[in-house]
């Protein structure tokens, strides 16, 4: 479903990505983990073209997305993403939030995109803080109404940048119950993470980054049991 | 103390219609200023630098220039160049809305940029297009930043509107100016159209505050 070839991302001088290849198939749930500063975010924003990749191929679907005339705007829709800060519309109630883009972008009936937000709200149990706005929620709310914001554009693809890194820690798990409920409808996700836990028991593969680079990928149990590479050991003694 | 007010009575009708004329001109150029202002905002905030370049050198001679020497500019230069007779009021209200827009760009510049990056970067993501992000997304949140702001720059203006007597419009300190010549007492006059100014941005600057508290409330 995506293929990326040799992505490469500079900023200046810099280089925060290096040759980076990989295939995430559909429904496959993709954790990125790695030292801070390694690139894993950097990559991820690469998938929707949140960052010109300097380097490389990104295929999705078949349909080359680094390509100069490829547009960018169609290429999103299919896309959604959750950010470690939400970036929930503050002057937007809850329900404005997850169906605007909707109607907006997707030239939906107002009542329709309404029915719609209201479906993933009740999918994500905030149906009830519906009429409210942003700055009433907690962390962990605001993360939830910001999953279904994305879900109510029907992407194909979801990425999670560090999701719950933001949360207070009692809230964290509420947003990853809410992640696990998705991956077990069979989205394809992308989750740049720091909960290892989740990691081992949500995804279907881990993709190991240092450096820029793509170090290490392959199926959980084999990557936290026995990592190959000595950057993986040292990280996973450190943070385990 | 040589003060003596009663001399004036008679003519304070005179001076008192200097308020709408002023109040005229500087609300037009307060809306000549907005709507220029707003574009060349607009401008200077893309990424095109053919659209970036001629914002920042207008607004780089307008600000860089005294407001005066401006409006004495363009009340003689244009009739010189262009064989047109302009009137005061065009004068007026060209040299003004065109100064306060330099002002009124850089004032909702800042209050665009003081949004948080991270709402541009939800818009694009959801495929939101720069238009409708724009508007309905980052406008209304920078209007917060951009309203106090623009209440001090409305403020200025209708101060520095005083300017315009130079070139003969009949506004509040024009009258009193020529009140003062025709009793041969000048303090008097001035002094009263100091008070009107004063009562004038004394209302304004409590709208202002009342705005910014409004604003406030709504956090």
């Amino acid at each position: 479903m995506i293929n990326i070839e040799n992505l490469t991302k500079k900023f200046g001088d810099n280089v925060v990505l290096s040759n980076i290849s990989t295939t995430i198939n559909k429904g496959e749930v993709v954790a990125i983990i790695g030292p801070s500063g390694s690139g894993k975010s950097t990559f991820l924003r690469c998938i929707n073209l949140l960052e010109q990749p300097s380097n490389g191929h990104i295929w999705i679907n078949g349909e080359e997305i680094t390509h100069p005339k490829a547009n960018k705007m169609e290429i999103r829709k299919a896309i959604g993403m959750v950010f470690q800060h939400f970036h929930l519309f503050p002057h937007l109630t809850v329900l404005e939030n997850v169906s605007y883009a909707p109607v907006k972008v997707k030239h939906l009936k107002k009542d329709f995109a309404e029915k719609i937000a209201k479906e993933y709200l009740t999918r994500v149990g905030l149906m009830d803080k519906m009429d409210a706005y942003p700055n009433r929620l907690s962390g962990g709310q605001k993360q939830r109404v910001a999953i279904a914001r994305a879900l109510a554009m029907d992407p194909e693809i979801m990425l999670f940048d560090e999701p719950t890194s933001a949360l207070d820690p009692e809230m964290v798990k509420e947003v990853l119950d809410v992640m696990k409920d998705l991956a077990q409808t069979g989205m394809t996700m992308v989750v740049v993470t720091h909960e290892m836990n989740f990691a081992k028991e949500v995804a279907d593969r881990i993709i190991f980054m240092d450096d820029g680079r793509l170090v290490e990928e392959g199926n959980p149990n084999n990557f936290f049991t026995t990592p190959q590479s000595n950057r993986a050991k040292e990280f996973l003694e450190k943070v385990l | 103390m040589n003060l003596d007010f009663s001399q004036i009575v008679p003519s304070i009708p005179f001076i008192l219609k200097g308020i709408g004329a002023t109040l005229q001109f500087v609300s037009v150029s307060i809306i000549v200023g907005l709507v220029l202002g707003t574009i060349l905002a607009l401008m200077k905030i893309t990424n095109k630098k053919w659209l970036k370049w001629p914002a920042d050198i207008y607004t780089s001679i307008f600000r860089g220039t005294p407001l005066i020497l401006q409006l004495i500019i363009i009340h003689f230069g244009i009739p010189q160049l262009f064989e047109y007779d302009i009137p005061v009021f065009m004068s007026a209200v060209l040299a003004f809305g065109l100064n306060s827009a330099a002002y009124v760009s850089e004032i909702i510049r800042a209050g665009i940029m003081a949004v948080d990056k991270g709402q541009i970067e939800a818009a694009e993501a959801l495929g939101i297009g720069y238009r409708p992000m724009m508007f309905n997304i980052i406008l209304p949140q920078a209007w917060k930043n951009i309203l106090p702001a623009m209440m001090n720059e409305f403020i200025t203006l209708t101060k520095e509107s005083a300017l315009v007597s130079t070139i003969g419009y009949m506004d509040i300190m024009r009258r009193a100016e020529i009140v003062g010549a025709q009793i041969y007492r000048n303090l008097e006059p001035l002094l009263f159209a100091g008070l009107i100014y004063w009562v004038m941005i004394f209302i304004l600057t409590n709208i202002g505050s009342w705005v910014e508290r409004r604003m406030r409330q709504s956090d």
